[in-house]
């Protein structure tokens, strides 16, 4: 199993033929993802690393049958594409276009809940590293070798981080069934709590692990979630305890999100409701050998 | 990115807002020219920084003649203003704007902004304006009123009457409210403003409302289409070290500690000063060096850090995914040659290519200390830091016996 995409997945590569999109569409390929095509509006018809190009997502998912996508289009334009996606019925798209404009993802967001729940795109990103399922498929731009597979979901908000997870517990011969990276924007495509619900439903998952951070409320709704909803423990690292407090935002932002943003709060919260928290960076792969142990 | 009040309140006008007649000055003079083309008797000197509670900080002065006006400008002109927004560094005031005194009957308090949680546009009122917004919510949180607008729907009259009402707003003077409230959310949704807020949005004694104050924050990632705002930002608010970041499109922020930072991945930059302060130490900056780090972006990544003279070592944590660990160990060593760094400098390696970076490293015969994994890089930071504050403290006692 797994969740989100395995080697079965059909994907296409929108901004196929830039060369950030030719870089890691190659390397999701070697990684052994079944890559069906590419986007390029004006370029359909033509071969790309000899696979067809398209020069809408329609026609990908119609000639194609694709049924996700992964998006590396500038950030002018990345708004639009993940819309495109949502039109011609992918079902699962990565966004990893770093510096999308808040509004045009708020307009995006509205955009994807005119769909019913049931036949709704699933959006992770954007700004992040991307999902895998190791020892399947790749929908995003990590070192796919450092991953092994295994029984732990993994969730976070941090590219490089989740990285540093992976590693730690490959160190300890743990495995991964899926890692999905939701991204660092205010305003992403998926939260950590939609995240944990499929984890939760995944025959081949275990435990938990997520990785937060300061900011938002994402951290604490998901471990209200746990609480409430999973048998699976949920394991936790939030990072930025020393980060310095409000250099993003004015004073009015702090006050819908007044309690519960900084890393110390989240923490205390979560230790409440029950979830296992890592208290260093460096110990995330022994917090999950502990709890696997404790099964 | 933030703008000045006298900035935003250009930016208002032009969407409808009213506000009390005022003017920018660099100098004294100036603030005196501008008191007499606005007339009156009764004048407010504010500085121009960006922050907030100025008030608090004796940022904002009320003059009764000219000659106090002139005083009130010199004082605050080149002055470092510290509020509890600004840290304790503060910011420089180098412009003033001199207002007329308005003859207030009722202070509200109005913000527009983007909410992250409901993925909206949320306009916050309240009609007992003047103080904080986190006081008012600690205070009386039943008078602070949010109403949510569905962007693709955008806002309707009817939410702007509730919001309008919710302020006090007289029946007679609703039109003049509606349309402020109406402009303030066009000029957020038009100029991808994050956040506008009015502190305090007064109703004059003939019950006029006019925008007493005004903060201004811009969304970064916009800026490419908001090029008249990109234009208004004002280097001299911002840490120069961050400017110089920002030009090599590099993120950084400045901190306290002593302990130089040099990361790639924003999550993994906090994780890794989060693990030198449980060795003991503190981080001096934050600094994401990013993907795709060539041997250029890095040798400016250590001059950024390096030019915080209070550095006592440095350290450099990089899990290579888009990056090679081998361009990023050839960065390093072409930096510590070119920038003759004279501090101890732990690198971590990790990722792809990492046996390759590795090599290039122990090659150079530089003294780098190498770390195997996040909590080894910042115990041997720590310790490395250490041992430079041992040694100077020595020095300087040889020195003071000499």
């Amino acid at each position: 199993m797994a969740i989100l995409i395995d080697k079965t997945t059909r994907i296409i590569v929108q901004g196929f033929t830039g060369k950030i999109g030719s870089f890691h569409a190659q390397d999701m390929i070697n990684y052994g993802s079944n890559v069906v095509g590419g986007i390029t509006p004006g370029k359909g018809g033509q071969q790309h690393l000899g696979l067809p190009v398209f020069n809408t997502v329609r026609q990908a998912v119609f000639e194609a049958g694709a049924e996700a996508s992964i998006i590396f289009v500038p950030p002018a334009f990345a708004a639009d594409s993940i819309m495109e996606a949502a039109d011609a019925g992918i079902k699962y798209c990565v966004a990893i276009t770093d510096g999308i404009p808040t509004q045009d993802m708020m307009t995006v967001k509205n955009f994807l809940r005119r769909s019913a729940q049931h036949e709704r795109m699933m959006l992770t990103g954007p700004n992040c590293a991307g999902t895998i399922s190791p020892g399947q498929a790749m929908l995003g731009i990590m070192p796919g070798h450092i991953y092994m597979r295994g029984n732990v979901g993994i969730v976070g908000r941090s590219g490089t981080l989740g990285y540093e997870a992976a590693d730690q517990m490959k160190a300890l011969g743990i495995g991964i069934s899926t890692s999905v990276g939701i991204g660092g924007d205010p305003i992403n495509g998926s939260s950590h709590r939609d995240i944990l619900e499929k984890f939760e439903a995944d025959s081949e998952t275990k435990v938990v692990l997520m990785i937060g951070e300061i900011g938002g409320q994402q951290e604490i709704e998901a471990g209200i979630f746990a609480k409430e909803h999973m048998g699976k423990p949920l394991i936790a690292y939030i990072a930025g305890l020393t980060a310095p407090q409000g250099r993003r935002m004015g004073h009015a932002g702090a006050i819908i999100s007044s309690s519960g943003e900084s890393a110390a709060e989240k923490v205390a919260m979560l230790k409440e409701l029950g979830v296992t928290i890592c208290p260093t960076p460096s110990s995330m792969g022994e917090t999950v050998a502990k709890v696997l142990a404790s099964l | 990115m933030d703008i000045h009040e006298y900035q935003a309140k250009e930016i208002l006008t032009d969407y409808g807002v009213s506000i009390a007649k005022g003017g920018v000055a660099h100098s004294p003079e100036a603030a005196l020219q501008r008191a007499r083309e606005i007339g009156g008797d009764l004048w407010v000197v504010k500085a121009q920084i960006h922050s907030g509670a100025r008030g608090k900080a004796g940022g904002i002065k009320i003059c009764k003649t000219h000659d106090e006006v002139e005083t009130a400008a010199q004082e605050l002109l080149g002055k470092t203003l510290v509020t509890h927004q600004t840290g304790a560094a503060g910011k420089v005031c180098s412009k003033i704007y001199v207002e007329a005194a308005m003859n207030i009957a009722r202070e509200t308090y109005f913000c527009v902004l983007v909410d992250r949680s409901t993925e909206r546009i949320v306009m916050i009122g309240s009609a007992e304006g003047g103080m904080e917004i986190e006081e008012m919510v600690k205070s009386s949180p039943e008078a602070v009123k949010r109403i949510y607008i569905d962007p693709a729907v955008g806002l309707q009259d009817f939410q702007a009457r509730k919001m309008a009402f919710a302020l006090g707003v007289e029946p007679p003077h609703l039109a003049s409210a509606i349309k402020t409230i109406s402009g303030c959310y066009r000029a957020l949704r038009d100029l991808d403003a994050n956040m506008l807020e009015i502190n305090p949005l007064v109703i004059t004694r003939r019950g006029e409302m006019i925008a007493l104050d005004a903060k201004m924050s811009f969304d970064p990632n916009a800026l490419f289409r908001q090029h008249l705002i990109s234009e208004l930002r004002d280097h001299s608010q911002i840490d120069p070290r961050e400017v110089a970041a920002a030009d090599h499109d590099l993120s950084y922020i400045g901190l306290d500690g002593d302990i130089g930072c040099m990361i790639n991945g924003a999550g993994l930059a906090m994780a890794t000063m989060d693990m030198i302060k449980l060795a003991g130490g503190e981080p001096a900056n934050f600094l994401d060096v990013g993907g795709g780090a060539s041997a250029e972006r890095t040798e400016k990544a250590f001059r950024l850090v390096l030019a915080d003279k209070g550095i006592k070592a440095m350290l450099v944590n990089i899990f290579a995914g888009i990056n090679r660990c081998d361009w990023i160990a050839e960065g390093v060593v072409q930096a510590v040659r070119n920038l003759d760094m004279k501090i101890p400098l732990i690198v971590r390696l990790s990722g792809t290519n990492v046996a390759a970076g590795r090599r290039i490293i122990a090659d150079s015969g530089l003294p780098i200390i190498m770390a195997e994994t996040l909590a080894d890089a910042a115990e041997k930071a720590v310790k490395a830091r250490n041992e430079v504050v041992a040694r100077e403290k020595i020095e300087s006692e040889k020195r003071g016996n000499a």
